[in-house]
């Protein structure tokens, strides 16, 4: 018996978005992982193909919207011979609670991995209370 | 229109493929099966030539292996991802573990001019058609 797990296919789950689009392009949600440590909050977005300059990151009404453009210019002249996997721009967002320090939130994208630390904020922080 | 890669056959053919991998698969042997359906592979034409572009967002670029050989490439790595001990995870979409997948082209490809490029979490292969296997005019005497 095989002893590692072997990688299925993830099929790409196209957002449905109460907008309706007004450019011919697909739009993916990008998996994500989501990670609680002691000081902020870790979200991991995969977003293959999206270079750094091309990801927007807006906070706004304590939503935070993740926006992945991919260069499409580069599939241009291409002609498809085999195809399994559709390709799009990538956008998801997350309502943030009152817990995270909107203010102090960094991203690091590398491989098309986006990183995003979401510090929390000096209240929500545990902390151990002396015994008088 | 790129937006219209999808085909209903798609799904056919990963199942077929699924099945497949599941009958080939060596499971007494303690290795993967290189006819796993991971990573997802497209394929196109640029020129004689062929382009493969294969998504593996996260990998370190030492751990993707690509062998060639005639008609066939083979991709073989690990996806590792690692959460710090003391967090709790909320989400857990991403997927990690080893793949091996084989690909038959339908062209002989020169395997000492294959180009590999890994960048922003996608592999581009770029596969020169070997020359042998190229058309030739031949000139009526």
């Amino acid at each position: 018996m095989a002893s590692t797990q072997e990688l299925q296919v993830q099929k790409k789950r196209e957002l449905e978005n109460k907008e309706e689009s007004t450019i011919p392009v697909r739009l993916f949600v990008p998996v994500a992982d989501i990670y609680e440590a002691e000081h902020d909050l870790t979200i991991i977005l995969e977003m293959p193909g999206v270079e750094k300059r091309n990801v927007d990151i807006l906070v706004e009404d304590g939503v935070l919207n993740v926006e992945g453009r991919l260069d499409l210019t580069k599939y241009q002249g291409l002609q498809p011979l085999y195809t399994e996997y559709n390709i799009g721009h990538y956008a998801r967002s997350f309502r943030l609670s009152s817990k995270i320090d909107q203010n102090k939130i960094a991203a690091e994208m590398k491989d098309g991995v986006l990183s995003l630390k979401l510090p929390k904020v000096e209240e929500a922080k545990p902390r151990s209370i002396q015994i008088q | 229109m790129i937006a219209a890669f999808a085909d209903p056959f798609d799904a056919l053919f990963n199942l077929q493929r699924a099945l497949d991998g599941r009958l080939m698969s060596g499971w007494l042997e303690d290795q993967t099966a290189s006819q796993g359906p991971f990573p997802p592979i497209n394929v196109f034409q640029q020129g004689e030539d062929i382009l493969a572009i294969i998504e593996l967002p996260g990998i370190e670029k030492s751990s993707i292996q690509v062998q060639a050989k005639e008609k066939t490439i083979r991709i073989a790595g690990k996806k590792a991802i690692s959460f710090p001990e003391s967090a709790s995870v909320h989400r857990r979409e991403r997927m990690s573990g080893e793949f091996d997948r084989t690909l038959s082209l339908p062209i002989q490809i020169d395997p000492d001019r294959i180009k590999a490029e890994y960048r922003d979490g996608i592999l581009a292969l770029h596969l020169p058609r070997a020359e042998r296997d190229k058309p030739r005019t031949i000139n009526v005497s």
